[in-house]
């Protein structure tokens, strides 16, 4: 489903080495005065199924108008309590390792984004999603779904609690693995802000050879997105702890609070 | 992270990309099925709704397949041109919120049920805001599907005007013969057809807007669940 059944028979070495030679380019454009790359390319070969699925011509610039200027407001009546733990299922516990995981949202101004909705998916700990096209042949949890909603406190503040995801095998190329990953969806202020991204785990060793991950250019941008393990998170006897703050783009419109006071 | 000032100041000078670099984003990838879309994330009006209108279309890829795993969501006015500010858009209990989800189907299609979104302001184009995500795009797109029914608006819409024609028609959506808004979305040009028009907001290679926006109704207040209370 990920690719073609001719390419899954590229090797890993295939694939780095085209990784790699990307990340030289990007290196070389760098010391040549080219901007660095915040974000990661749609256009990246590597990544097989982004062929066909990338724009082709730059994106238009456009002024943001009034209805771009605003984003979606979400509340407790949309977010359960609950749907932040993702431990706790009808019937059992479910198998892995327990972390609690919490950070900030906020914008380029560091400003905290407040009560607005944060949305997690993830593997089991055997790398499977509750999904029903997830062929992998690994079993799957009965007391797991992987799915959580949450919304963020008065000051950005977001948490969850879950299992640490397994990696898991994809079709992207012979023996191709996804470092393992928290999937999540993201509003701010503007819907300009929208961003969907994944939260990864520290020193992972599949790093280095997954397309996904590294069709972000920068290295230090790629760090953006590895978690950092917080043992003042971590809890005593029952879980640990990762910190992962998260920076959405800067925001257009002139900003004052209109939440306090203001009517 | 450094902790932002308690007192935060309004911002005289609209940023992008300001002084914290933003966490890049990645692909939905191929599960997000199962968890992102919910029960009528795709209906912000009841059938039956005076003005209700379909949205739809198909998503399509650079060989003029369709994308069947990819994730549409809608951002608008209300009929009035107002900024809704109300929450509600999970539980769906018949407040308008201007905000939608909806996955495409096998065949790439993908529908909402709606109303047409009103001028924000007094002779402004109306148009939906779009933002695509899917399996093999890395991030998100961003774009606009146009109300084709004035086209006195059209014609002054700074958008619109600064595109071409074969271009611009990709942002217009099409008045099908039983009323409907159809708004088909192509990532990547084929010999079939154009690519649709992806947008960014960044400022960095623009000079700057000069003129803020309006700010949206006082019943449109943005901000917390129960905004005006
Ligand atoms: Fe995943």
């Amino acid at each position: 489903m990920d690719a073609a059944p001719d390419l899954a028979a590229e090797s890993q070495a295939q694939l780095s080495a085209e990784i790699e030679a990307g990340h030289r380019a990007y290196e070389e454009g760098l010391e040549q005065g080219l901007p660095e790359e915040l974000g990661p390319r749609r256009d990246w070969p590597p990544y097989r199924s982004s062929l066909l699925r990338h724009p082709t011509k730059d994106l238009h610039h456009a002024d943001p108008e009034t209805i771009e200027l605003f984003a979606p407001v979400f509340g407790e009546r949309d977010v359960g309590a609950l749907e932040a733990d993702l431990t706790v299922q009808p019937g059992g516990e479910p198998i892995g390792e327990r972390l609690v995981v919490r950070g900030r949202v906020v914008d380029g101004e560091g400003r905290p984004v407040r009560r607005q909705l944060v949305e997690v998916w993830q593997a089991n700990a055997a790398g499977r999603y509750l999904h029903k096209r997830d062929q992998h042949p690994a079993p799957v949890d009965p007391h797991f779904t992987g799915v959580g909603r949450m919304l963020t406190d008065d000051d950005g503040w977001y948490q969850l609690r879950t299992i640490k995801p397994g990696p898991y095998p994809w079709k992207n190329h012979f023996n191709a693995w996804r470092p393992a990953h928290i999937h999540f969806s993201l509003f701010g202020r503007e819907i300009t802000q929208r961003i969907v991204t994944q939260m990864y785990f520290p020193g992972d060793p599949l790093f280095a050879l997954d397309p996904i991950y590294q069709s972000i250019q920068d290295a230090r941008a790629r760090d953006r997105l590895v978690a950092t393990y917080d043992h003042d998170l971590s809890e005593h006897e029952w879980a640990t702890g990762y910190r992962w703050d998260i920076v959405l783009t800067g925001a257009h419109r002139t900003w004052t609070e209109p939440e306090d006071g203001d009517e | 992270m450094s902790e932002p000032a308690l007192n935060e100041p309004a911002l005289n000078e609209p940023t992008l990309n300001g002084p914290l670099p933003p966490t890049p984003g990645q692909t939905v990838g191929p599960f997000f099925g199962y968890a992102l879309p919910y029960a009528r994330g795709n209906e912000l009006v009841e059938p039956g709704t005076p003005g209700a209108v379909r949205l739809h279309g198909t998503v399509r890829d650079g060989a003029g397949n369709p994308v069947p795993d990819a994730l549409i969501e809608i951002w608008q006015a209300d009929a009035a041109g107002d900024v809704v500010g109300r929450s509600g858009s999970i539980l769906r209990d018949g407040t308008f919120t201007g905000w939608g989800r909806a996955e495409t189907d096998r065949e790439g299609g993908y529908w909402f049920r709606t109303v047409a979104p009103g001028s924000t302001e007094p002779g402004r184009a109306r148009f939906f805001a779009v933002t695509v995500f899917a399996r093999g795009l890395q991030d998100r797109l961003f774009t606009r599907a146009y109300l084709p029914d004035d086209p006195g608006s059209l014609g002054t819409d700074p958008l619109l005007t600064s595109l071409g024609a074969e271009r611009r028609a990709t942002l217009v959506t099409a008045r099908e013969p039983d009323g409907s808004l159809r708004f088909d979305i192509r990532l990547q040009s084929d010999s079939k057809g154009e690519e649709t028009v992806f947008l960014t907001y960044d400022r960095s290679t623009q000079p700057t807007r000069s003129t803020q926006p309006t700010r949206p109704a006082r019943s449109a207040r943005p901000g917390r669940d129960g905004a005006g209370a």
